[in-house]
């Protein structure tokens, strides 16, 4: 299709402000599904996806409207995925901001609003849920037409929900987004904006063609990475599958590659035939690299091998996710994950439940740490336990948060960013009502659970959002933990100095309450160093008998005392303490609890 | 080929009401079954005669309530019992009257253990005995008129509403009757009971408290001039009787892993490699052996692996120290030296010999210590 005739667009949207409804009416109107096969919310996917409101991967859908061909390209909703997000957007020349008339503007609408602009795609303004009684479309369109430099005129106003204005909003795209614009006749280049795996068919990428034409059966390649393949199949999506022979400038589709290897192929990449290279890749590839690690391990350690291939399956679909064996001492065989961000590691621990029946252990998340040593040897270090005794500094991420929030809770979320060793960058009023709060904060104060005390202080209210802005230093120490005076390496936890000793204190205070108690006293204490800053005693049973023992009980209690001895046999030990896997769950899970 | 078993155990299930946290073989009432139930007995015992060693050390009657048969049953059986040195009966004391332990006497048994578990008239209740204080003592007295020199009471502590104080009444009204032994056991509020139902709340509330009565008893009998010679044991030290050790011959053989016979419904034998279970019901029981057959037997085969790890289960009860090389198989040695190390277990030599014991502090966590020493 000639590109004139072609508009690649996305749907900037928070959670819940209805993008995926949008989808559905865009392909009820444009015929591209019947009533009769409408599923509700088709682009979702994955049944993850639907349960937790969220969409974690990119798709693209074609569709026609009034001679033109839309490609609607889906992106993933949440900050861990801001890179995604940015490489989805640069497949595009125009996107929808969806607003809810009800919920205004929100922190991470806002994020992907600017994402979008910074990628200077023509934004059409949307405000939805004109239906609900509850609905302000006037100040919502306000707002909206105040973040992009318009006139509140500009913004379509609909109810996805009834369909009422959707027609307009088709129009609004042929009229106001820009074809695209690149060279039809020049050496083919493609941008690779997403990738999931296929078990029959390897990767299928999906691509934005910027130039040239992609035919079937060429051999390709990805030119940063310099993987090389064959295109075994090219084609769309509207909204099932449908082969293509080829893919020219300025249209959206997949490759089906038959690599059988999704970290070969990198969203960012750019595709480009080996027949006629390309000389330069397109502009924006980065490697992602994980910031929040923690411990993966098995409740139950006969099921190591059904981790590690749970895991490698759902590497097969997720790039960003990296793991490398752990062995703890007190867990046994594990392995170190690393996210995106919190949400991620919620994402792929879920999926590792649900899809594979595990039953998993995890440890308090923390962040990558860049550890100087006295030597002048920079680490990066991943595992708290792995964190040297002697160092020079250490720095940790920091990111730059932005936090909308009605006014009257401002004070609240000061004083938790106060807390949470942030500092003010500044404040704006999006509105009489809103107001935004830009904080610097180390991500580690952010990756327990900062979101749950966000939303607790501000009755939900709070919307978060937030950029990582480099490594700085910090006034951190390894806190221990030791049960009869060894270390427990899955508990060890690095902190700022000034929080160390709450957070040692009430994991001894836990462990002591979860420990069942043995023959003798047993010190729990957390340590910085050698010197120990909280302690608690298990303190030791009084008696532990079999009451009578005569001639007929004797097979009985011989066999009781032989469970109980095998029973020990699978407890960890620590510091000559049994301590059973629940002890560790109890504790970590509390964690979780509270995050 | 004869095993030589010189220890005897008669089991008798009769009881007049089955106590809410008893878990022994019994059955209430059936009082017409007491003679053909003695019958078997005796059949059983032909049967067994050639497991028998030609003297024996040990008769027990245990049950049940031995005391509850008929009297002239209880003659016939003890007049028919292969005689040994030391013949206990356990007796509930309500059934003691003079006659009774006047029959007994002058029918060769020379043991009594009297089932008394509390003297608090409210705790007696709890535990649904028959007997209140002033029977229990009078039972005693009755056994003392009929010149029994060697009785031993049974005390049940951890009851439920049982105060430190009301444990502290119990074993000053046990010890004021003199007995030469004391039995006293940890109630063991088994789940899924009548009893585990109806007192399972007040146990766990009581817990903590009571986490001391075993400490409590220990050092209470101890001061009194009694031996703490096995686990929930008590004997009055030679001096206080004449030079006699007044340990319980008969359960001490259990416990230092000799073989038994058992004989009677339900009754257990251990014979070299073999443990047997007779049958727990009555009727088949006496069915069986009125046909002249041997009852119907649950058989486990103790290995000498087996043998050794309840050697040293057993013998680790006792205040005597355990040979080590008895036990030696059955030990994991990293346990060993931890556990000394803990101060709950000695290890020393005498005369060249390794030999085992727990420390004071061993023996009140004996279980855990045990379970730990296991290999």
């Amino acid at each position: 299709m000639p590109q004139d005739l072609i508009r690649n667009f996305s749907i900037v949207a928070h959670i819940d402000h209805g993008k995926s409804t949008v989808a559905d009416r865009v392909l009820e109107l444009t015929d591209t599904v019947s009533g009769r096969d409408m599923r509700e919310q088709v682009l979702d996917s994955m049944e993850l996806e639907r349960e937790r409101g969220i969409t974690i991967k990119a798709q693209a859908v074609r569709v026609l409207w009034k001679g033109h061909q839309l490609n609607l390209i889906d992106t993933p909703g949440h900050v861990d995925f801001t890179y995604e997000v940015s490489r989805s957007l640069q497949a595009c020349e125009g996107a929808l901001l969806l607003v809810d008339a009800a919920q205004g503007l929100e922190a991470q609408t806002l994020a992907n609003a600017y994402l979008a602009i910074e990628n200077d795609l023509e934004i059409v303004p949307v405000v939805n849920k004109i239906d609900l009684p509850q609905a302000d479309p006037d100040g919502a369109a306000g707002a909206l037409a105040e973040l992009i430099g318009g006139t509140s005129g500009d913004v379509v106003r609909i109810s996805a929900k009834t369909g009422q204005g959707v027609e307009e909003v088709l129009d609004a795209i042929v009229e106001r987004i820009p074809p695209p614009s690149g060279d039809a006749a020049a050496p083919p280049r493609a941008l690779i904006f997403d990738s999931s795996y296929d078990q029959y068919r390897g990767v299928v990428a999906f691509v934005r063609v910027v130039d040239g034409t992609f035919s079937t059966g060429r051999r390709l390649r990805a030119m940063a990475q310099g993987t090389r393949f064959e295109a075994e199949e090219l084609g769309f999506f509207s909204p099932t599958m449908r082969a293509s022979s080829t893919l020219e400038a300025g249209e959206v589709g997949y490759v089906i590659t038959g690599l059988k290897d999704v970290s070969k192929l990198r969203v960012g990449d750019t595709l480009t035939s080996e027949e006629e290279p390309a000389v330069e890749p397109l502009p924006g590839y980065k490697d992602v690299k994980p910031m929040v690690f923690a411990g993966l391990f098995p409740t139950d350690s006969d099921d190591y091998p059904e981790l590690r291939d749970a895991l490698e399956k759902l590497k097969l679909n997720d790039a960003a996710l990296v793991y490398e064996p752990e062995t703890s001492h007190a867990l046994g065989f594990g392995f170190r994950c690393g996210f995106l961000g919190l949400l991620h590691m919620e994402i792929v621990r879920e999926r590792l439940e649900r899809e594979f029946d595990l039953d998993l252990l995890v440890t308090a998340p923390n962040v990558a740490y860049r550890v100087t040593t006295k030597t002048g040897e920079v680490l990066e270090v991943h595992n708290p336990a792995e964190m040297p005794a002697e160092v020079e500094r250490v720095e940790e991420p920091y990111i730059k948060a932005a936090i909308i929030v009605p006014k009257d809770h401002v004070g609240a979320v000061m004083e938790l960013c106060t807390e949470r060793r942030g500092s003010f960058d500044h404040m704006e009023y999006l509105s009489e009502q809103r107001v935004l709060l830009s904080y610097e904060l180390p991500l580690a104060e952010v990756v327990i659970e900062f979101y749950d005390q966000l939303k607790s202080r501000t009755r939900g209210y709070a919307s978060f959002d937030y950029d990582l802005v480099g490594f700085r230093e910090g006034e951190l120490v390894r806190v221990d933990v030791l049960i009869g005076g060894e270390p427990v390496d899955a508990l060890s936890l690095i902190a700022h100095r000034r929080s160390a000793y709450p957070r040692g204190k009430l994991l001894v205070e836990r462990l002591q309450k979860e420990i069942p108690r043995q023959m003798f006293d047993v010190p729990v204490q957390a340590a910085i160093g050698s010197r120990v800053i909280a302690r608690e005693t298990i303190k030791a049973k009084r008696k532990d008998v079999l009451a009578k023992c005569y001639g007929g009980d004797i097979s009985r209690k011989r066999k009781l005392l032989e469970r109980q001895k095998a029973g020990k046999k699978r407890m960890k030990q620590v510091g000559g303490v049994d301590v059973p896997q629940e002890a560790f769950l109890a504790v970590l899970n509390l964690d979780d609890a509270k995050r | 080929m004869s095993a030589g078993i010189r220890h005897l155990y008669v089991h008798l299930p009769f009881c007049a009401h089955r106590c809410g946290y008893c878990d022994f073989v019994t059955v209430v009432g059936h009082g017409r079954q007491h003679e053909p139930y003695v019958d078997s007995l005796l059949r059983e015992l032909a049967l067994e005669r050639d497991l028998l060693a030609p003297e024996l050390e040990t008769v027990f009657l245990g049950g049940g309530t031995p005391t509850m048969l008929a009297p002239d049953q209880l003659a016939r059986l003890l007049e028919a019992l292969p005689p040994a040195a030391e013949v206990t009966v356990e007796a509930n004391p309500e059934t003691v009257t003079p006659g009774l332990a006047r029959l007994l006497r002058t029918r060769g048994v020379n043991r009594i253990s009297l089932g008394a578990q509390s003297f608090q008239p409210k705790l007696l209740e709890v535990l649904e005995r028959r007997a209140g204080p002033t029977s229990i003592r009078r039972a005693f007295y009755h056994l003392r008129d009929a010149s029994f020199d060697n009785i031993s009471l049974d005390l049940l502590y951890g009851i439920p509403g049982q105060s430190p104080t009301d444990l502290a009444r119990d074993l000053d009204d046990a010890l004021a009757l003199g007995p030469e032994h004391l039995s006293c056991y940890e109630l063991e509020a088994k789940p899924g009971t009548r009893f585990t139902h109806r007192h399972g709340g007040e146990l766990s509330r009581q817990a903590g408290a009571m986490e001391t009565y075993f400490e409590r008893v220990v050092e209470t009998l101890t001061a009194a001039g009694y031996r703490w010679y096995e686990t929930a044991n008590f004997c009055l030290n030679p001096d206080r009787r004449a030079g006699r050790d007044l340990r319980a011959r008969h359960n001490l053989a259990y416990w230092l892993g000799r073989d038994y016979l058992g004989v009677g419904v339900g009754a257990v034998s251990t014979i070299q490699q073999a443990r047997r279970r007779n049958t727990p019901r009555l009727g088949v029981y006496i069915e069986r052996l009125r046909a002249g057959e041997a009852p119907p037997r649950e058989v486990e085969e103790i290995d000498e692996d087996v043998r050794e790890r309840e050697r040293l289960m057993l013998g680790l009860r006792l205040d005597d120290p355990l040979p080590f090389e008895s036990v030696a198989g059955a030990i994991d040695r990293g346990a060993s030296a931890r556990l000394e190390e803990l101060g709950l277990l000695r290890r020393s030599t005498v005369d060249g010999r390794d030999e085992l014991v727990l420390t004071t502090r061993g023996r009140f966590v004996g279980g855990a210590v045990t379970a730990e020493l296991l290999a």
